[in-house]
């Protein structure tokens, strides 16, 4: 097996689940970058994407709904050499986890951010999510959702995200990229997944986003936040995926000078001695 | 007669509409019914298994051994054949394990023929239907609830299939039904709906989830506000908030969403809010195994909050204690002002069970508000000591000059921030002395089998069904042991098993956890002596077989 | 000899400062010091005070009574002045009180002359230090390497006036001065920066905030990465990163902050990685009274987190016992890949005493981290052991060799299961650990008499009114004895039991209102206390509340 080959295990999703093709981009997309899979951690939440550290074979984290992005900071943190990608779906990021959600983006940590947004909750079976849309009758709201969906790109722009992108499990080569390109930004980056739920979504399916999804042009300018605003409220009959917005900012680790300049934080030597010079205040 | 049908495949393939028909049917014709339930957490695939034993005698816990296996897929034979008897039999489709000598029958081919191959199970039905002599009259009732139009004509020419393909061999005769056939989850929203709950939030977790889409199911019927909050911590912030402003507000959650509600339960404590919330356990810890059970949360739950404010804990054994239990936590929520916990479990929460249909004459609502509290010419003292400790509660809005002040510091009677001395011992004293008067309304736990039992088994919450039919079959072989299941489970009744406790050669406690909680507790409160236990904490509920083999191997050493 | 000074007035009137610099200083003189702060829960106004006892023995609580009020405002005045010994001054303001019981100089008109009215503190803290007896020169050195540059000599002058201002009238001596003056928070910090804890994370809340602000303090100097998050259920699932990814992480917080890491502490069980948590306790319920005091978490932190796993829960019980119990802790953690919780409180977490400087060539770090080769195949994070502790080694560090953690049950490698076989096994497992936990803790601490017929059990930071208390006790004849609890749960059994055969009372001393001791004791050892001193209005136990009502009940 090559160093950078990552292995594949049977999932429990469903057949035709948009995961599946999520996971071979992301497959794709870590071999191509050529990260070696003991290199690479993937922090999940809980739900069907966050079942991903089980089925494919980097470093995982499964941890608790809602709660993927503290430890994927911690962990980033701790070992800057990792590469990090948190990825749940969009009610553990959006709903659960919606206040790290809006936090994490202001520190800026170098890490990677998958959201699988199929617009329901899957793994407890149909009930609304943040991003169902107003009216959707569901398994739980028989009266259809009464509350306005989550704007996520439009969300994560105003929190001033670095790197805000949108992608579709039904574009596996625009998936790949959009991947490659969100991991090898320095800084936190945003990537909104969208994917069909078979089971649950009789609404927002594949065809669905088939007919709405379109390419942001080659002379998009990506470095223009007002533009991207607007295409990330863009949300009818024309869906814009794509790099929406990306600019270089400084990140969290880099305001830390040991952390920055000075070797991982988990390979630092610990000597006890060292912090006795810490008790001359005291006398 | 005892009888007890396996219903595997995989999930996904239809199995719930099989068993949920023989339910219906079986049930319609008189007998009382239990189904057990198995499912993983897997949307598809995977494999989930259900049993219906049915029988002329109540049945309260499922049977290890099964006398016919209706199998969806090939793995489920493999499953489960070892507990096959003897002289069960297999009904599965022709194309599996042609070698064995199973009830092969072209259930495939035949749905092929109708159109559709969902309408597998029904066919299966109509075989098994058919096997047992039961009326197809009441069968197609059943099909005509679960579907309509096309898909019922359908399910109607796979019913009539199933019935052609087989001979009566066991006839049950129809007899009188008067019952109700309901699981756990359902009898607990129907008992908070009895008492007039007007607000459920919160966030979906297996196996709580269906209390609030049953209850979602209602609203509009009911005039019951149901929100899916965005998470825990906020599900029961609002209830508090919805308590406050006067309606029986309730929330529900399972072991991990439970734990995010432990500071909010603090705050109920304090501000001396009403509120019952349902924690539906499963194994833990963390996410543990989501559609599995256990009763591992019990210490938790009764310690949940930091400092020190009163409440009650409430484990759910059957049904019936949903419904009515569910109702009286209502009442005594408010009664004293406190948060009332009620634990069930997922196998409570899943297995349905023919039981009395609930008595909804039986349910009062006290709502124990004080409007006689005219007098607006003095500030109104929300916390304002009593004998009892309980405050004369109003609530904002009602009452012109009367404005309501709670807070989550510590507080004076007017509800306002106090740090002294004096006031933090009287409201410390005050909440507490709330407990005195709810220590005389504790039920004390149900006592089965013998009256004066040599062996005292001791359990609590869902593990009422397995001891029930453990203990009766173990008295008609002439052992004295008698059981004592705990419903009201905090503040600890101690009367009846200290009685029964000091004649008793041997106390065992029956757990479906690991540590054994509730014997801490027993150890905790009386100090009476524990001879051993018995625990099971696989994700699998107890049975009546495995609490008696679980006794005999402890009496033989 | 032992004398208490009380310094009152209403928040912003730089108690703190004044407390602070006269603490040092008579640490610097020699004397054993103990500092206790009462503060409420406001930025400006209210009232708040300071009481710093001294003397030339250990002590470990405050008095009742004290000898010198220093009252900033008149409330002080009103609402302390019962608490005076015999021959005990109040010292005042002119503008503050005007009465012939009172030392009334004129201290805000000396400040302004030194130079600055705020300086009017420092005019005090001259008066007092004189009426002590004691040199000027240690307050002045203190006065130079605590307050900012620009301050120093208007407040070096000010302290020289107010000790021109008055005569000598408790002539006290100069000793030698060799402890450390420090609090409890700052204890416990330093015991985890010596421990090699390299990052800590956690939501401001009083009276844990502190843990905190001194790790950031030292964060530059040692490389501790530290963070103030969103919220406390950020903070423990955080440092569980932090600990996977193999960085000795902690987190702490009050009871409403720690309950809202439940969640996350049942996380920490499942996926067996080491972290540890601190609870500074304060009065609940809810937000409870913020800046005071008690112990009443005990059964909550103790049963935290839904379903099973072993965990260990450790109360400090003064501020070298901070240190060194939280730098075990670490390697607690580590041994058997568990969340360690330490229980502290305002009372301890604030209250600065002088103690013996810690040792820190005493610290060891294990990380017992698995070294050496690796069977060949996939990592199994969760190898099925005869302790149950499983070898772990963290992510990136070898080769072809992956780490998967999971929230969710699990089999060896980590990965889902819901077989029942795989579900008891691992239960079994983690619950293996529990059991060689056991062996590990520590019995209490045991003080007084070796078969005493009076056995007081208490825990956590109550073991310094204790000690005191017990001390007058033996000194009045009575046969007494205590037993202090620090590692508290899994409850070490084996003394209490040796020492409840000979006692005729066991009396049972807590800060909270349902002796939550008492039940520890009777479900672990079927023994129960006969008598209960309990306390529960914010406040700690002074020495002469706990020993007069240890009298009434001793026998």
């Amino acid at each position: 097996m090559m160093t950078c080959e990552y292995n594949l295990y049977d999932p429990s999703w469903c057949p035709g689940c948009g995961n599946y093709m999520i996971r071979k981009a992301l497959k794709q997309a870590l071999e191509e970058l050529e990260i070696p899979p003991h290199m690479a951690v993937v922090v999940t939440g809980i739900g069907q994407a966050a079942k991903m550290p089980h089925y494919i074979g980097a470093n995982g984290f499964n941890g608790l709904h809602g709660r993927a992005l503290p430890p994927a900071i911690g962990i980033k943190l701790s070992n800057k050499e990792l590469t990090v990608i948190a990825e749940s779906g969009d009610g553990d990021t959006y709903g659960e986890g919606g206040n790290h959600f809006i936090h994490t983006i202001r520190r800026n940590v170098n890490i990677a951010h998958f959201v699988h947004d199929n617009q329901i909750y899957g793994l407890t079976k149909g009930q609304g999510s943040p991003t169902t849309a107003m009216g959707q009758v569901t398994t739980l709201q028989y009266d259809g959702v009464k509350v306005e969906p989550v704007k996520p790109l439009a969300l994560s722009l105003t929190m001033g995200a670095g790197f805000v992108a949108r992608g579709f499990s039904g574009d596996i080569p625009q998936l790949v990229e959009l991947m490659k390109e969100a991991i090898q930004y320095r800084g936190y980056a945003h990537l909104d997944i969208f994917q069909p739920c078979v089971v649950w979504n009789k609404v927002n399916t594949f065809q669905w986003y088939k007919d709405r999804v379109y390419k942001l042009p080659e002379d998009y300018d990506y470095t223009d936040f007002n533009a991207a605003y607007q295409k990330s409220l863009e949300f009818g009959d024309k869906i814009p995926t794509g790099i929406l917005y990306k600019v270089e900012k400084e990140i969290y680790e880099d305001r830390f000078q040991f952390i920055k300049d000075g070797p991982p934080l988990v390979d630092a030597q610990l000597d006890p001695m060292d912090a006795e010079k810490l008790l001359k205040d005291f006398y | 007669m005892d009888y007890t049908i396996l219903i595997g495949g995989a999930a996904g393939q239809g199995i719930e509409t099989v068993v949920l028909l023989l339910e219906k049917t079986i049930k319609r014709s008189g007998y009382n019914v239990f189904t057990y339930k198995n499912y993983m957490s897997m949307v598809r695939g995977g494999h989930n298994f259900m049993q219906v034993r049915f029988s002329d005698r109540p049945v309260t816990t499922y049977s290890t051994k099964v006398d016919m296996i209706f199998a969806m897929t090939s793995e489920t034979v493999d499953f489960h054949m070892g507990n096959l008897k003897k002289d069960g039999i297999v009904i599965l489709d022709e194309e599996l394990h042609k070698d064995r000598d199973f009830m092969h029958l072209p259930l495939q081919s035949i749905a092929k023929d109708i159109g559709n191959q969902k309408v597998v199970p029904t066919i299966g039905f109509g075989v098994i239907g058919k096997y047992f002599g039961l009326d197809p009259e009441i069968a197609k009732d059943a099909l005509g609830e679960t579907f309509k139009d096309k898909v019922l004509q359908m399910n109607i020419e796979a019913l009539n299939k199933g019935y052609e393909l087989t001979q009566t061999e066991f006839l049950l005769e129809k007899k009188k039904d008067d019952k109700i056939i309901i699981n756990g989850n359902q009898a607990l929203a129907l008992g908070a709906i009895a008492a007039g709950v007007k607000y459920y939030c919160g966030y979906p977790m297996t196996p709580s989830t269906s209390v609030m889409s049953y209850i979602s199911a209602k609203s509009k019927e009911m005039g019951i506000v149901v929100d899916q909050i965005e998470d825990e911590v906020g599900a029961l912030n609002m209830a508090l908030g919805a308590s406050y402003a006067g309606t029986r507000a309730m929330t529900g959650s399972s072991g991990g969403g439970f734990a995010l509600m432990v500071e909010a339960l603090s705050l109920a404590g304090i501000l001396e809010q009403p509120v019952v919330v349902v924690n539906a356990q499963r194994p833990g810890p963390a996410t543990g195994l989501s559609t599995r059970t256990e009763q591992a949360d019990l210490r938790f739950v009764i310690h949940a909050g930091h400092g020190e404010f009163p409440k009650m804990v409430i484990t759910l054994r059957n049904p019936e204690d949903a419904f009515y239990q569910t109702a009286r936590a209502f009442n005594i929520a408010e009664k004293y002002q406190i948060p009332v916990v009620i634990m069930t479990e997922e196998y409570l929460t899943d297995y349905m069970m023919t039981v009395e249909p609930f008595d909804f004459s039986r349910v009062e609502i006290n709502r124990n508000f004080s409007w006689e509290l005219d007098d607006t010419n003095e500030r109104y003292k929300r916390y304002k000591y009593t004998e009892t400790g309980v405050s004369p509660r109003l609530i904002p809005g009602k009452l012109k000059g009367v404005e309501i002040l709670v807070d989550s510091h510590e507080h004076n009677e007017y509800g306002n921030i106090d740090e002294s001395i004096e006031t933090r011992n009287s409201m410390m004293k005050k909440r507490m002395k709330k407990l005195e008067g709810l220590k005389e309304e504790l039920m004390e736990p149900e006592q089965l089998g013998a009256e004066n039992p040599e062996i005292l088994l001791v359990g609590f919450g869902a593990t009422h069904g397995a001891l029930l039919d453990a203990v009766t079959r173990l008295n008609e072989e002439g052992l004295g042991v008698g059981a004592l299941v705990y419903g009201d489970i905090w503040p600890f009744p101690t009367k009846l098993i200290n009685k029964l406790g000091k004649d008793a050669k041997k106390i065992i406690t029956v757990e479906q956890n690991m540590t054994g909680q509730l014997e801490s507790l027993i150890l905790e409160k009386t100090r009476l002596e524990i001879f051993d236990r018995i625990l099971k904490y696989d994700g699998r509920a107890i049975n009546g077989d495995e609490i008696i083999s679980g006794l005999k191997s402890i009496l033989e050493g | 000899m032992n004398y208490s000074i009380l310094i009152g007035g209403a928040a912003g009137q730089g108690m703190d400062t004044l407390a602070q610099l006269l603490t040092k200083s008579l640490k610097r003189h020699g004397y054993f010091v103990f500092k206790h702060s009462d503060y409420m829960s406001r930025v400006r106004g209210g009232h708040n005070f300071i009481q710093i006892r001294f003397s030339d023995n250990q002590v470990y609580t405050y008095e009742d009574k004290v000898d010198i009020i220093y009252a900033l405002n008149k409330e002080t005045i009103d609402l302390h002045k019962d608490r005076l010994k015999e021959g005990g001054i109040v010292l005042a303001d002119k503008a503050v009180g005007d009465n012939e019981d009172l030392l009334i100089l004129e201290l805000e008109d000396t400040a302004k002359t030194a130079g600055n009215s705020r300086a009017v503190t420092s005019v005090g803290m001259g008066v007092i230090l004189k009426l002590l007896g004691l040199d000027p020169k240690p307050a002045l050195e203190v006065i130079e390497s605590t307050l900012k540059d620009s301050i120093v000599e208007v407040n070096k002058e000010a302290f020289g006036k107010g000790h021109e201002m008055v005569e000598s009238r408790f002539g006290l001596e100069q000793k030698e001065d060799k402890r450390i003056l420090i609090d409890g928070n700052t204890a416990v910090a330093l015991g985890a920066a010596a421990a090699g804890c390299r990052y800590y994370c956690g939501y401001p809340m009083t009276p844990s905030t502190t843990v905190l602000s001194n790790m950031e303090k030292w964060s530059g100097e040692l490389g501790i990465f530290t963070e103030q998050v969103e919220d406390e259920v950020a903070a423990l699932n955080m440092a569980l990163g932090a600990s996977y990814a193999g960085v000795r992480a902690m987190t702490g917080s009050s009871g409403g902050g720690i309950a809202l890491m439940s969640e996350a502490l049942s996380l920490a069980g499942i996926i067996e990685t080491p972290v540890v948590i601190i609870n500074v306790q304060r009065p609940g319920p809810a937000t409870g009274l913020p800046t005071r005091t008690e112990q009443a978490d005990l059964r909550f932190v103790i049963h935290s987190g839904h379903g099973e796993f072993p965990k260990m829960v450790v109360s400090l019980r003064s501020v070298e016992d901070a240190f060194y119990q939280t730098a075990r802790a670490f390697n607690l953690a580590e041994k058997y890949q568990i969340p360690v919780i330490l229980l502290s409180d305002q009372y301890l977490a604030d209250g600065e005493t002088t103690a013996e400087p810690f040792d820190f060539k005493r610290v060891d770090i294990e990380r017992n981290l698995h070294e050496g080769d690796l069977p060949e195949g996939r990592y199994k994070r969760y190898l099925l052991t005869d302790s149950g502790v499983s070898p772990r080694i963290i992510p990136g560090k070898f080769e072809d060799k992956l780490v998967l953690v999971d929230s969710d049950e699990h089999d060896e490698y980590g990965n889902i299961t819901e077989s029942s076989l795989v579900r008891k096994s691992m239960v079994d497992k983690r619950n293996k650990k529990g059991d060689l936990l056991e062996g590990e803790v520590q019995e209490p601490w045991i003080m007084g008499d070796d078969k005493p017929e009076n056995l007081i059990v208490c825990w956590g930071s109550v073991y310094g009114p204790v000690k005191e208390a017990l001390g007058l006790l033996q000194k009045d004849g009575y046969s007494i004895g205590a037993l202090v609890y620090g590692d508290i749960y899994p409850f070490p059994t084996k003394t209490l039991k040796e020492k409840s055969k000979f006692a005729k009372k066991i009396i049972d001393v807590e800060n909270n209102s349902t002796a939550q001791l008492d039940g520890l004791m009777r479900e672990f050892a079927l023994i129960k206390s006969d008598e209960k001193i309990l306390k529960y209005d914010g406040r700690a136990f002074s020495v002469d509340e706990l020993y007069n009502r240890l009298k009434e009940v001793v026998e």
